[in-house]
């Protein structure tokens, strides 16, 4: 049988990382999932697991002028009620799973899943997220683009933990989050899309765009949306075509049981159409 | 092995146990609380669900360790109260139960959302059973007897 870590406090936490080889789990929502065996059976975890989610001081949400700061336990419900959480971010939880799940699952563990087709990740890349991220004896500030690397792979040294989501405060004309699935509530995405643009005199002054689920993590290219700032939305909407070319060879979505290639590509493709089409 | 205090339908209880272990299997086979059912086992389907501080959670994918200190309610626990009672005849009266093995789930989920939402709109009512599947599909009904218990119980919530 594995060990269960219980730390009363982030100091002790921290500890038992630096001398010990665990798997962390927050909520749980993903974890005991992925590691269940049947029914009245002890979860089959490989290694020895550490508990975060009774941790208060990873239980906050705080900003400053800049930035918001979201507490690695907190609950996706508590993002949601906060007041000062972004909105497309708390737009983007309400389309993640359901009540249950959403309260107890964390923005953190989410990141730590670092699934694909995680729904939180899309709209975190296109606010350009950063996390905190800390050892016994070190404090690191990293970008989640950086964090991530692939498919379930991030770059977590083992005697660390992910203590803040830190998000910048930004003003977008509009921002969403558009998410495909077979149904409303938890359900993993086909794919996913979301958008956002800020405008000035008419001109474009700042677009993002973000695709989950169509790639081995989320698709956002700054450089192509550098090509598009300065642009009237005249102009941008006139070369829509030449738009969808150049993510094409971004979105090279997979087969599996939830969708396949071809349509995932071709509603990634759709999705881009309609937010140039919809900019006002 | 460690031990786990939390307070299960009003009682404090302490257990010695591993707390990997999922909640529904210690509702369930350490307290005989079978109204918490496995459905999915997944998290889709909300059979399992059961309160912890007054809000809904997925037993199945909840460790112990999650729970110290906690307030667990089960539908057992909830079945004591003035509030389920209305919502149990607001089910009865609209027809919102089927075969029934949903039910413990959409009432647990039902308390849920008028807990914190006593006057919720259709749409309010639907994200807040969205979790919980009817096999029976029976859903419209459901949506009612939610409506009609906000609607008899109000001042409760």
């Amino acid at each position: 049988m594995v060990e269960a870590y219980l730390p009363k406090d982030l100091d002790e936490c921290l500890k038992i990382l630096n001398e010990k080889k665990v798997k962390i789990i927050a909520g749980g929502t993903d974890m005991l999932i992925q590691n269940r065996s049947h029914t009245g059976m002890s979860i089959g975890y490989r290694n020895d697991v550490l508990y975060i989610n009774n941790l208060n001081e990873l239980k906050n949400i705080y900003e400053d002028d800049a930035f918001v700061y979201i507490g690695a336990a907190l609950s996706l419900e508590k993002i949601m009620e906060s007041d000062i959480a972004p909105k497309l971010l708390k737009e983007t939880i309400l389309e993640m799973a359901s009540p249950a799940i959403r309260h107890t699952a964390t923005l953190a563990g989410n990141i730590g899943n670092a699934s694909p087709a995680g729904d939180s990740l899309v709209s975190l890349y296109l606010m350009d997220a950063e996390l905190e991220i800390r050892s016994i004896n070190n404090t690191r500030r990293v970008f989640l683009k950086d964090f991530i690397k692939g498919v379930r792979k991030i770059t977590l040294e083992s005697d660390e933990l992910i203590t803040k989501v830190i998000i910048p405060k930004l003003m977008f004309e509009k921002a969403y989050f558009k998410k495909v699935g077979p149904r409303l509530s938890d359900a993993i995405s086909k794919l996913s899309f979301a958008g956002a643009y800020q405008i000035y005199n008419n001109k474009i002054t700042d677009i993002r765009i973000a695709f989950g689920a169509v790639n081995v993590t989320v698709v956002r290219d700054r450089l192509l949306e550098k090509k598009m700032i300065g642009k009237t939305i005249e102009e941008l909407k006139g070369m829509i075509d030449l738009l969808t070319s150049w993510y094409d060879p971004l979105i090279v979505p997979i087969d599996d049981q939830r969708s396949n290639k071809v349509y995932r590509k071709e509603v990634a493709i759709n999705l881009l159409r309609e937010f140039i089409e919809n900019l006002i | 092995m460690a031990k786990i205090k939390f307070k299960l339908n009003d009682k404090f209880v302490e257990l010695d146990t591993d707390p990997n272990r999922r909640l529904l299997d210690v509702l369930r086979d350490d307290f005989n609380l079978t109204g918490p059912k496995e459905g999915c086992g997944e998290g889709e389907c909300g059979a399992c669900a059961v309160l912890m501080d007054q809000k809904i959670i997925n037993s199945c994918c909840t460790p112990l360790a999650n729970v110290i200190d906690k307030e667990i309610i089960t539908i057992e626990g909830f079945s004591k109260t003035k509030k389920f009672e209305v919502i149990k005849d607001a089910y009865a009266k609209t027809g919102g139960v089927q075969c029934g093995f949903c039910t413990p789930g959409m009432i647990i989920a039902t308390e849920s959302l008028l807990n914190k939402n006593p006057h919720p709109t259709d749409f309010e009512i639907k994200i807040g059973l969205s979790g919980n599947l009817c096999r029976c599909t029976g859903y419209n009904l459901i949506i009612e007897a939610v409506k009609e218990a906000a609607k008899a119980g109000d001042g409760l919530w």
